[in-house]
């Protein structure tokens, strides 16, 4: 899966849950996810286990501090569909 | 942890505890009751001149049993540095609860995952119809005690 289509895939998800101030155009693979997007920790809990569903693999609990950047988290879905 | 432990390590007090006694707790779920008692603060105004237990009380009631009570098992124990926080819920609501009424509330893990904590939550009265249920989930901010 290329990182291009695993970006397209993780806006999707992230998208349902920008605060409403925060709109889709302002999602980057710079973009951090707390810090810029303003998700907070509850919803960032919904992308990692909407990542998990969507990818078919598992973020063990010491992985989502690695989930800060949109490209941060393709790099961690890239190496779990690749093992 | 015994289940009065559990109680007591709840971070709500009167007027607003509303667990009298846990039943059941396993990794999977909780089961426990608490008695409305005739005067309760909220009645005074919910309705003017007809008590009838208000929905975000019922709400209230069911996730302090079934989440918050079940979280502190799953995390043995709750410490002062926890912070622990309502994320969101969605209840339904099909019978009136009324003063002196005593409530059974049962609650089904869906998971428990980064802290977060999410249920199936019902509440019972005591003719076993079920009063109102619901979805809630909560969440745990933990200080390491240790790494």
């Amino acid at each position: 899966m290329t990182s291009e289509a695993i970006y397209d895939q993780l806006r999707d998800i992230i998208k349902v849950y920008l605060p409403e101030d925060v709109s889709v155009d302002s999602i980057t693979p710079e973009s951090h996810l707390i810090q810029e997007l303003n998700i907070n920790s509850a919803h960032l809990i919904d992308v990692v286990l909407d990542v998990e569903d969507a990818f078919n693999i598992s973020i063990k609990d010491h992985e989502l501090q690695a989930l800060d950047t949109v490209s941060n988290a393709i790099k961690l879905i890239q190496e779990k569909i690749n093992n | 942890m015994k289940h009065q432990e559990i109680i007591a390590q709840l971070p709500y007090e009167k007027p607003f505890l509303f667990v009298d006694a846990l039943d059941a707790v396993s990794d999977d779920g909780a089961q426990g009751t608490y008695t409305f008692a005739e005067d309760e603060y909220f009645y005074q105004g919910h309705f003017k001149g007809n008590p009838i237990t208000p929905g975000v009380i019922l709400t209230e009631c069911m996730a302090q049993i079934g989440v918050v009570c079940l979280g502190i098992h799953l995390i043995d124990g709750l410490t002062e540095d926890d912070k622990i926080a309502l994320v969101s819920n969605e209840v339904h609501f099909y019978e009136p609860v009324l003063p002196g009424e005593k409530v059974t509330v049962i609650s089904e893990k869906e998971y428990f995952r980064f802290g977060k904590l999410k249920c199936q939550v019902k509440m019972l009265n005591e003719n076993e119809k079920v009063v109102c249920k619901g979805t809630i989930s909560g969440i745990i901010f933990q200080n390491k005690k240790e790494s």
